[in-house]
């Protein structure tokens, strides 16, 4: 496959950035899109200039470190699917693809295509977890959890934190990712406790970090490659709302 | 920021309920000039007869939320498009419908209709010849009263008018088809299982809003062009003939 690709270049958060065309020949439809850039890299360092940051770890979809911008899609235009996981035989021979970094205002260049996510850990540091004394594992089912609910904490606890929902959202918001970490741990016993004060930390560390707002457009949840439903953005608004009215009245 | 997202989501959601009760509550209103002049008048007489705290707590309440409405969506907005400085350069669309994606806009354009429309039909400063249109058809005691059918039937009179009106009411048509489906999202009351019913129940709303309000310029222009003749013409007691 011979591709012409446009690429996102920055030298640092500071730099304005543009993009920079190249034309890779002898792509095998085979590799992922990573291994397509890995291949650019090559070149690139062939022709003796800099090769392309970009972010990547586990390269099997499960890990929320690759990203990208492809065509205007978040992870690229398969549904439920990494980058990592995007395989070359979804373009077309002579396909001109455009490569840029998740934009948003909370997701600052670090170089390239690199975007700094640590307003995500930010969110989780406010309310994402429990407080526990750790020690040797609890006994199983010790805590009954009934069958429905642990799915549902299951299905929300699929989120990698790759930002794609942010990303793909017409107003930068981290309502998804956000739902779903806070939503996996209210729907479980073990998260009840604190179930009201996580709501309103991680809101407040999300609206601290610059995120947009939530216009239900559903964007977020079309781009997700974990598929996190839309419930729990609902189901956010729903605990957020009880929380804030048992505070004003507590 | 002063207010978190979400209490502002929920100002959104609580103001919109409120205005989506109004409208449908206004079109049913309007829906008694179909009946005839003498029902829209006994009607509109009441309705400004009601006792002041009644009268004025209603419309204080309605401007209100209108304004509540606006300016929490222009935080939003403003806060929306800080929050991605530089735009993607390909921007694509999965899921988001029309009006979803311009709520701003139709928003925006039914603020201004609605000033308009006050200023033409309830402050009557636009042509202020309809305060002197009155009638004793549909007064509850003999006494002049002021002829709403004679206005409406003026007002709509004017083709640019009635073909604004149209327009503005498909522009409503489709912000209460996003609206509507998206406060019960927003307040926590929808779920992937409803998602699709709430969508087309708002759309329908949007749609029966729309014929309601938009029948009766429709059918004063139709008339005024002899397509139809079943709007009443009442001869003298009329202040306007068609």
């Amino acid at each position: 496959m011979k591709l012409f690709l446009k690429v996102w270049k920055q030298e640092g958060p500071e730099d304005e950035g543009h993009f920079e065309s190249h034309v890779l020949d002898g792509v095998s439809e085979d590799s992922s899109f990573l291994e397509m850039l890995d291949q650019l890299n090559e070149q690139l360092l062939e022709e003796g200039k800099e090769p392309i940051a970009f972010d990547h770890d586990c390269r099997e979809g499960i890990c929320g470190t690759c990203s990208l911008n492809i065509n205007g899609y978040a992870h690229g235009p398969e549904n439920s699917t990494t980058t990592c996981q995007l395989h070359m035989r979804k373009f077309e021979d002579g396909d001109s693809i455009t490569v840029e970094p998740f934009r948003a205002k909370a997701f600052p260049v670090v170089k390239d295509l690199v975007v700094n996510r640590s307003a995500f850990d930010k969110i989780i540091q406010a309310g994402g977890f429990i407080t526990v004394r750790t020690g040797s594992a609890p006994d199983g089912n010790a805590l009954p959890v009934p069958k429905e609910d642990a799915d549902l904490a299951m299905d929300a606890a699929q989120c990698i934190g790759c930002g794609a929902c942010v990303a793909s959202c017409k107003n930068a918001s981290a309502m998804l990712f956000t739902s779903a970490k806070a939503g996996h741990l209210n729907m479980l016993p073990q998260g009840q406790a604190e179930k009201d004060s996580r709501v309103l930390n991680m809101v407040a560390a999300m609206d601290e970090a610059g995120f947009g707002n939530c216009r239900n457009y559903g964007e977020c949840s079309a781009a997700c490659p974990k598929d996190i439903s839309l419930d729990y953005i609902a189901k956010l608004n729903r605990d957020y709302a009880k929380a804030k009215i048992k505070k004003v009245f507590s | 920021m002063t207010q978190s997202s979400l209490l502002k989501k929920y100002l959104m959601a609580l103001t919109g309920i409120v205005l989506v009760g109004f409208v449908l509550v206004h079109m049913a209103g309007n829906l008694q000039v179909l009946i005839g002049q003498e029902a829209i008048n006994a009607y509109a007489y009441a309705l400004q007869n009601l006792p002041a705290p009644i009268l004025w707590g209603s419309r204080l309440f309605l401007l209100v939320c209108v304004l509540v409405h606006a300016v929490t969506a222009y935080q939003l907005i403003k806060e929306n498009r800080m929050a991605r400085p530089r735009a993607n350069e390909i921007e694509v669309t999965k899921r988001a419908g029309w009006a979803s994606l311009r709520m701003g806009l139709t928003g925006s354009l039914m603020l201004a209709f609605i000033v308009f429309h006050l200023l033409h039909f309830t402050i009557r400063a636009i042509f202020p010849e309809y305060n002197d249109m009155k009638t004793t058809v549909g007064s509850p005691d003999g006494s002049e009263i002021h002829d709403v059918y004679s206005m409406i039937l003026a007002g709509f009179q004017v083709d640019a008018i009635s073909i604004f009106y149209v327009i503005c009411m498909f522009l409503l048509c489709r912000h209460l088809a996003h609206g509507v489906s998206s406060m019960f999202q927003t307040l926590g009351l929808r779920s992937e299982r409803w998602r699709g019913k709430l969508d087309l129940a708002a759309s329908a709303y949007g749609w029966i809003i729309f014929a309601g309000f938009s029948i009766i310029p429709v059918l004063v222009i139709a008339q005024k062009y002899g397509l139809v003749n079943c709007l009443e013409t009442c001869g003298s007691s009329c202040s306007v003939n068609l």
